[in-house]
């Protein structure tokens, strides 16, 4: 967080205009590699990599300098040969976790991944048990056959009526 | 001297709500009539001092009054009229602003139409209503006023920021308060209920209306907030998960989630502790909304003004309301006692289903939103949490929820047999999944993502369209047919909604799979094709806006026979120092064609980016669907009549 807002601070210190996404331009046509194939990897992979001077912007969305000079890198390591994989480790050697949009699932953000299922599968414990507990049972309150005092009681007031 | 007014107002509305809250309050408690009736004139009075308080900041804003800090640092005397009056609620202290005078609105609305709820209920709902008013209208006056003026005005203002002056975003912020704060009565009724020791049918019914208001004009601010982006920013996206937006989309499947279990609670008695306890968190994920939105702790790219001191005295708001709730419900939770029963396969367990997908879905959302904090906070790991996590986490549960929707909407209540509606679905099944499959066979090598949304699509609108043929009986078609116009309108409402429900899929996906990208420097008069179709840019002009220079790029399409002019442009707003874009798009009912001007290049070429998207329109007709669905379920016969209300919820279960 803190190091997500010094890029923040400095551009407040400067006094620059505190634009949303600024609206120009993210992939430049001179970026675009030849090979479509390799292309299409790249712009996959640069939508899972942050802008880190931004705020909430992938470098495939952003027309920061740095997240062109990030874009060029990514298509540097995959002409040079790099797997998906490898050019995405050389880009978070450099720059950090925090450039990953994508939470490695390593550590306390299993939590994080974790988090969806185990809820979903602790409501629907929830809910099952809730269904059971409401489900219609033979007897149901009101129902039920009379208990002995009552019958002992209708067996009365019918006695009484015959007498009157 | 308006200024000084509306300020007075404000302050005067403080000292009303005071009165709004303890003494209906205490009359309800000790059952004293007259005090309970103190609500009534209170709550209106309250909403008429904050109306001309916000009419007075609006006519500062209209005649560009300098002297109030507000209007200097948010308009200019260019600007057009109407975004003059946009500016009002375009900033923090507006805003506020116009947040407590639609609180003030739900109160008053709670006295106007609340003739037929018991005495003391409907003294507490406004009661509660006028507390949550004192908390923000004290937020308000000490820690940001907006009739703040300055000794010295300025001759000019600094404008609002250019990227909210456009019609989207001018009303995006209206509709999406009063959702959120819509949430609020939901609150006040829960907690109302609560204080009262009574949850029943009739509340239930009483309750249903207003979630229904708050989510459809949820429903309308996020789909304007989500259009404007899709055309103002530049790249055609439509949803960024960024903290803001999910900040309003929280709320939005918890109030979804309500609006179904209010549904149970009025007509079988059950899941009566869990609707209580979705209208508390409901509005609790507002609150955590305004928290984000106004804290500005989670970077993100919607934060115009944020201020991390204000953001504590909302977190210590939430912390009140949300933790005082749950401690009246821990106590009281035990008097909810469920009366329906019902048996595992029936429209009862399939509403419960629903309400789990989407709480666990919210749930989702909420934990990858505040993750980057926490994670920072507990073990000083930086990380990101962006689309890619959103995209894998959160789909499951809405594909489960897609599959599962039209089932549960044909299941009858109290008990059901599954082999029963799945032979009435049967049609429809094999229509979507023949048409996800033709899908695939037509695309070769992209993703199943494409298909898989279509089917699924196809499956919840010709469902909803199912359900309501159903629901016309037997007969001939004339006679089925005559019967469909006399249904309920609750039951068209359903349908609808939930046919949007499934454009919007359809549109979702299509969208993301095939959409058609190109980018390159074009020269002028050198026509490109882009999947059939061929783009020229013929010059590029600059030109004078009201209050900005405009450099604006004419490119011409053919499409087949079809030729139509295209103006994407880029503005520079000097009082503000901004650049922004306006796409140009034409819009198509399969397809939007949608280009953007870029830099200028040597000899006269510019950069130009272009897409195909299709079925970008059923993505707003999607989403209209699903609010114009809540807007007809809002008019069934069974809100309006008032005095049948309680007598009819002892009724069988006949209309739905």
């Amino acid at each position: 967080m803190i190091r997500a807002l010094r890029p923040l601070a400095l551009i407040l210190a400067l006094g620059l205009p505190l634009a949303a996404p600024l609206p120009v331009f993210a992939v430049q046509p001179d970026e675009v590699l030849k090979d479509p194939l390799m292309e299409k990897r790249a712009r996959e992979i640069s939508k899972d990599l942050r802008c880190l001077v931004c705020r909430n912007e992938s470098i495939d969305e952003s027309t920061s300098d740095l997240a062109r000079d990030l874009r060029l890198l990514v298509r540097e390591r995959l002409v040079a040969g790099d797997s998906d994989g490898e050019v995405i480790d050389f880009i978070v050697e450099r720059f950090g976790e925090y450039v990953l949009l994508r939470p490695l699932p390593g550590g306390a953000n299993a939590i994080l991944w974790a988090a969806g299922p185990v809820m979903f599968v602790i409501a629907l414990g929830g809910a099952l048990v809730y269904l059971r507990g409401r489900r219609e049972r033979p007897k149901a309150p009101g129902q039920e056959a009379l208990s002995t005092e009552e019958e002992d009681r209708l067996a009365k007031i019918m006695a009484e009526d015959k007498l009157s | 001297m308006i200024t000084e007014l509306g300020h007075f107002a404000v302050c005067l509305a403080l000292a009303v709500a005071l009165v709004q809250t303890i003494v209906p309050l205490i009359g309800a408690h000790k059952g004293w009539s007259g005090w309970m009736a103190v609500a009534d004139p209170a709550a209106v009075t309250q909403f008429l001092l904050l109306g001309f308080a916000f009419a007075a900041l609006m006519h500062a804003f209209i005649t560009s009054d300098f002297s109030v800090e507000l209007v200097v640092s948010n308009s200019h005397t260019l600007k057009p009229l109407i975004y003059k009056i946009a500016g009002t609620w375009g900033n923090h202290e507006g805003s506020l602003l116009l947040w407590v005078l639609i609180l003030a609105f739900f109160a008053a609305c709670a006295s106007w139409f609340g003739g037929n709820l018991p005495p003391s209920l409907k003294a507490r709902v406004i009661g509660v209503q006028g507390l949550i008013g004192v908390a923000f209208l004290t937020f308000m006056i000490f820690t940001s006023n907006p009739f703040e003026r300055f000794e010295i005005p300025p001759m000019d203002g600094r404008d609002l920021n250019p990227l909210l002056q456009d019609p989207g975003l001018a009303f995006h912020p209206p509709f999406l308060y009063l959702g959120y704060v819509g949430l609020s009565i939901t609150y006040s009724f829960a907690i109302a209920a609560l204080l009262e020791g009574r949850v029943d049918a009739a509340w239930g019914r009483w309750v249903r209306p207003w979630t229904l208001a708050a989510w459809v004009s949820l429903t309308i601010g996020i789909g304007l907030g989500s259009w404007w982006a899709y055309y103002e920013l530049g790249w055609g996206g439509f949803w960024f998960w960024d903290p803001v937006e999910n900040a309003s989309f929280m709320p939005w499947l918890i109030s979804a989630a309500l609006l179904h279990s209010a549904i149970v609670v009025e007509k079988r008695e059950a899941l009566k502790a869990w609707t209580v306890l979705l209208a508390i968190i409901a509005f609790g994920f507002s609150l955590i909304g305004t928290f984000i939105v106004r804290s500005g702790v989670i970077t993100s790219v919607h934060a115009f003004a944020n201020d991390p001191e204000r953001g504590v005295y909302i977190l210590a708001l939430f912390a009140f309301f949300v933790g005082g709730a749950l401690m009246l419900y821990a106590a009281r939770a035990g008097i909810m006692e469920a009366k329906g029963v019902f048996s595992s396969v029936s429209r009862e367990s399939a509403l419960v289903l629903n309400n789990v997908l989407l709480a666990v879905a919210s749930f989702v959302v909420f934990i990858g939103t505040i993750w980057p904090l926490i994670s920072e906070l507990v073990w000083g790991r930086t990380v990101s949490v962006g689309p890619p996590f959103f995209n894998a986490a959160f789909t499951p549960f809405v594909v489960a929820l897609a599959v599962i929707l039209p089932f549960g909407a044909i299941l009858p209540w109290k008990r059901a047999k599954a082999d029963r509606a799945f032979a009435s679905l049967r049609v429809v099944l094999f229509l979507a999944v023949a048409a996800g499959a033709l899908a695939f066979a037509l695309q070769s090598g992209r993703s199943a993502l494409g298909p898989v949304g279509l089917a699924l699509g196809l499956w919840v609108i010709l469902g909803a369209i199912a359900d309501l043929w159903l629901r016309s009986g037997r007969g001939s078609v004339l006679s089925r047919l005559g019967r469909l116009t006399r249904l309920p309108r609750a039951d068209w409402g359903k349908a609808v909604a939930h046919g949007g429900m499934g454009v919007t899929i359809l549109a979702v996906a299509a969208m993301l799979s095939w959409q058609s990208e190109d980018i390159r420097v074009a020269q002028v008069n050198e026509p490109f094709e882009l999947a059939g179709y061929q783009i020229t840019l013929k010059q590029v002009t600059e030109e004078q806006g009201p209050n900005y220079r405009s450099t604006m790029g004419w490119l011409e399409v053919v499409d087949g026979n079809r030729r139509f002019a295209l103006n994407p442009e880029r503005r520079f707003y000097p009082a503000a120092g901004m650049p922004t874009t306006e796409a140009g798009i034409d819009y198509g009912f399969l397809r939007d064609v949608y280009v953007v001007l870029g830099d200028p290049q040597a000899n006269g070429a510019w950069t130009v980016r272009s897409y195909i998207k299709p079925l970008a329109n059923w993505l707003w007709g999607g989403i209209l669907l699903m609010s114009f669905g809540g807007l007809i379920s809002l008019t069934d016969r069974r809100y309006r009549v008032a005095a049948g209300a309680g007598r009819e919820a002892a009724k069988p279960v006949a209309a739905e």
